[in-house]
């Protein structure tokens, strides 16, 4: 047996490292290291509360609308406000750009590149996938990076700019939109569906976002030249490298449910655990046994928690705290999401091999495929003139939870306000599911386990698989510890 | 130019704000910048121990650095330790990682205000004891010292901001390349003067009620933001307002206050953020270079004077009152 650590990892967010037992050219064991410590909880404390609008999105570069949201989700229940429709929906306009523009650069500039370096030289695949995705060089890069920055330009309208906006407030949005500048977003909208679909998918959304099992996939793939589309190349590379039996978890997936409007989300929230279920949100704990952590041994809900950092701790080897629900690790995601509201092609491919790093990919294409039809519907929806944002008063005692599904997964903010300042305010973020280390029962977390029998090929210091695995999820790391 | 970019104690958002260059895209314009990336964590193919052997080259000389860029804070704790921050698979601390490398550039940059000053890294109790390349804050010093000049005999260039605007940087590295930048192109914080020569409120949008102290009352509303929304516009170094992002934005015509993220310490502003302290109903943080007897009778007479279009407008969400096309009633002196 030999033990490596692989780090760090570029084309993910921010600092990881992962050591490696290594056996029979199989990884046997995982542990996953995230070595960033920032102390957001511990700079929060003592602050005004409306101050979180302006740190917690400072968290994170590529979630920062994410973090936005569910602070202002939190306020909003520590006040007891509600958005008025528009800003309901110009949030969820802001919150899914920010969402598909960061599956956008994860599939072209973080994910696919992996398939363009010289260890698949021999591929049959590599010589179009290499002049497509080869990082920076490939022909998708700057066209990828230009069709990012227009849809980007909704924010530019709704939020100000992208990222660390403070547009997103517990009562609504502070940019009311008039009638031609709605017009405007409906144009940004259909400058990305075109892209969408004429490169990444070769086909209408619609069409897309109706495959419904794998059987209708792979006629649509066999319908159309391997060179069709972006997603058509992908699929012949996961086809050929089986990536369909890479980097399987605990197949439990979990969501707060996405995009909240009119008393319901564009993606329900729940769990799926072999059926769907309700989400108990109660059930969360964190538990520090393995963090560079100290203050409460016993795993405790985070509107409880504390954030202490220590560096000393024997048993510990991240710090990262290990998040888990009713006791038990869940995956969260684009593919969570869609397991957990029943999409038929996810629950198809799932049921045949379950969370892995094809289905991964899969899903969030097809988010992109499906929110994006969201957000034109949305955009028809605002009503210039009517308000887009309502006034508070924050109470000196109060508590709030703000639960959000951002990119990579299911986020969450728990705050408590003792006379008009920030008592605590604890933040679970969705790689923290993901990525989360062995909780006090020895239990690995979610990549933990997605890596065991990850194949190793001789003399790989960095090996590939480990790579396809850990990207799959597409982590932010910067959230993960903050 | 060969430029090394490293993630340091931030958010990574200046990265992402970087790769929302338009006019041309990011890659092009690197490349007619005559910019290659030797690494970057968000761009670049290799990674992992390919990483690890790229620094040594570089550290030992074999591999010539010009341009070294750190993205956010660095982490001197805990007990200055620097293992907050561990750069994943070498076992070294971020910060010795970015002390030997910066030994070996031709020019140092901190990009976003984590790597400038500290940043937000550094609020509240600075649990990390985050400090910047060169500051500490608002005091000079921090990881490299107050002495440290790159081999180009260059403090570090400090493009301050939270995030950065991609042309900011784009446009230091234009410069950088061309020879054109040196000491007086930088000022009193080490900022590029290409965008820190002005103020957000250079082609603020909201100008005209600024003008009348005609004012927001809540968010969303189209008035002057100082008075009570804790606008910093007037006194904030950037061309946010002329130079525009993500297309046609920018925080005020987003709709909220200009929090002064390009200056040393906009994250402790002495009161909470979007709110405006005032003594005796005059705001305390005036335009940094106006007397404030002058200010204040300005104000009274320019308060006296607000076109009712203004007054109304300055408290609705979208325009109410359209401008005539004659002088309104009343209005003959």
């Amino acid at each position: 047996m030999s033990r490596i650590i692989v780090g760090p990892f570029n084309r993910v967010e921010g600092d990881l490292e992962v050591r490696l037992d290594i056996e029979a050219e199989q990884v046997r064991e995982a542990w996953v290291n995230v070595p960033l410590y920032r102390g957001f909880e511990q700079i929060l404390a003592g602050k005004a509360p409306m101050d979180a609008l302006a740190i917690t999105p400072r968290i994170c570069g590529i979630c920062s609308i994410a973090q936005s949201t569910a602070a202002a989700g939190a306020l909003a229940a520590a006040q007891n406000i509600a958005m008025p429709p528009n800003g309901a929906i110009a949030t969820n306009l802001i919150l899914a750009a920010e969402n598909l523009a960061d599956h956008f650069t994860h599939f072209y500039l973080f994910f696919m590149p992996d398939f363009a370096r010289p260890i698949y030289a021999d591929a049959p695949w590599f010589p179009a996938i290499s002049a497509r995705f080869q990082a920076m060089a490939g022909s998708a890069a700057r066209e990828v990076l230009a069709a990012r920055a227009d849809l980007l330009h909704l924010t530019g309208l709704l939020a100000g700019k992208w990222p660390h906006t403070l547009a997103i407030q517990p009562g609504g949005t502070t940019r009311a939109v008039v009638a031609h500048e709605r017009a405007h977003l409906s144009a940004i909208l259909a400058g990305f569906r075109r892209y969408l679909e004429t490169r990444t998918f070769g086909d209408c959304l619609e069409a897309i976002a109706a495959i419904d099992s794998m059987e209708e996939l792979r006629a649509w793939m066999a319908a159309r030249p391997p060179h069709a589309s972006d997603l058509a190349m992908f699929l012949q590379v996961a086809d050929h490298l089986c990536l369909e039996r890479l980097g399987r978890a605990s197949d439990r997936f979990m969501s707060y449910g996405a995009y909240r409007q009119d008393g319901r989300h564009l993606f329900a929230a729940g769990i799926w655990d072999g059926g769907v279920e309700k989400l108990a949100v109660e059930a969360i704990t964190e538990d520090i046994s393995h963090a560079w952590m100290t203050g409460i041994a016993e795993p405790v809900h985070p509107r409880d928690g504390v954030t202490m950092p220590d560096a000393e701790q024997p048993q510990a080897y991240t710090w990262c705290k290990a998040p888990r629900l009713g006791g038990k690790v869940v995956e969260v995601g684009a593919l969570a999401r869609q397991m957990v509201d029943g999409h038929p092609l996810i629950q198809d491919l799932v049921a045949e091999s379950g969370g892995n790093v094809r289905n991964r990919v899969i899903a969030r294409l097809l988010e992109l495929a499906r929110v994006l039809i969201a957000m034109e519907h949305w955009v028809r929806a605002i009503r210039p003139g009517a308000p887009f944002c309502h006034s508070g008063t924050m109470p000196g005692e109060a508590e709030g939870v703000g639960l959000v599904e951002a990119a990579r997964g299911s986020l969450g903010h728990w705050l408590r306000i003792h006379d008009g300042r920030i008592l605590t305010y604890q933040i679970v973020a969705p790689t923290t599911w993901n990525f989360s280390p062995r909780d006090r029962n020895g239990v690995p977390g979610a990549l933990e386990q997605a890596l065991v029998g990850a194949p190793v090929r001789p003399g790989e210091r960095s090996p590939i698989a480990v790579q396809h695995i850990v990207r799959s999820f597409d982590p932010c790391m910067v959230c993960t510890v903050h | 130019m060969k430029v090394l970019w490293l993630q340091s104690g931030g958010c990574g958002g200046c990265s992402m704000s970087l790769l929302c260059a338009e006019g041309p895209d990011l890659i092009s314009a690197l490349e007619l910048a005559g910019i290659r990336l030797l690494w970057h964590p968000s761009l670049s193919e290799a990674g992992a121990h390919e990483l690890a052997d790229l620094l040594e080259t570089i550290i030992v000389g074999d591999e010539p650095l010009d341009i070294l860029c750190v993205e956010g804070s660095l982490l001197r704790g805990p007990h200055r330790t620097g293992r907050f921050h561990v750069l994943a698979g070498t076992d070294v601390p971020m910060i010795d990682w970015v002390r030997r490398l910066a030994a070996k550039a031709r020019y140092c940059v901190g990009v976003g205000t984590c790597a400038a000053f500290g940043g937000v890294t550094t609020a509240g109790p600075n649990p990390t004891d985050a400090c910047g390349l060169q500051y500490d804050g608002s005091q000079k010093g921090g990881a490299l010292g107050v002495g440290y000049r790159s081999l180009a005999d260059l403090p570090v260039v400090n493009i301050a901001g939270c995030p950065i605007h991609p042309n900011w940087v784009i446009d230091t590295f234009r410069l950088l390349a061309a020879g054109e930048m040196d000491a007086s192109d930088l000022d009193e914080f080490g900022r590029p003067r290409l965008y820190a020569d002005h103020l957000v409120h250079h082609g603020c949008p909201r100008n005209e009620f600024y003008e009348y102290k005609a004012s927001a009352q809540e968010h969303s509303q189209l008035g002057c933001l100082m008075e009570h929304l804790g606008c910093l516009g007037t006194q904030a170094h950037a061309d946010c307002n002329a130079r525009l992002w993500n297309g046609a934005g920018s925080c005020i015509r987003g709709g909220y206050a200009c929090i002064n993220c390009t200056a040393p310490e906009f994250e402790e502003p002495g009161h909470a953020f979007q709110y405006t302290p005032k003594i005796a109903g005059i705001p305390v943080g005036l335009p940094t270079d106006m007397p404030k007897a002058w200010f204040v009778a300005l104000s009274s007479l320019a308060k006296a004077a607000t076109p009712e279009r203004l007054k109304r407008n300055a408290v609705a969400d979208h325009a109410v009152v359209p401008p005539g096309g004659k002088a309104p009633r009343g209005g003959k002196i």
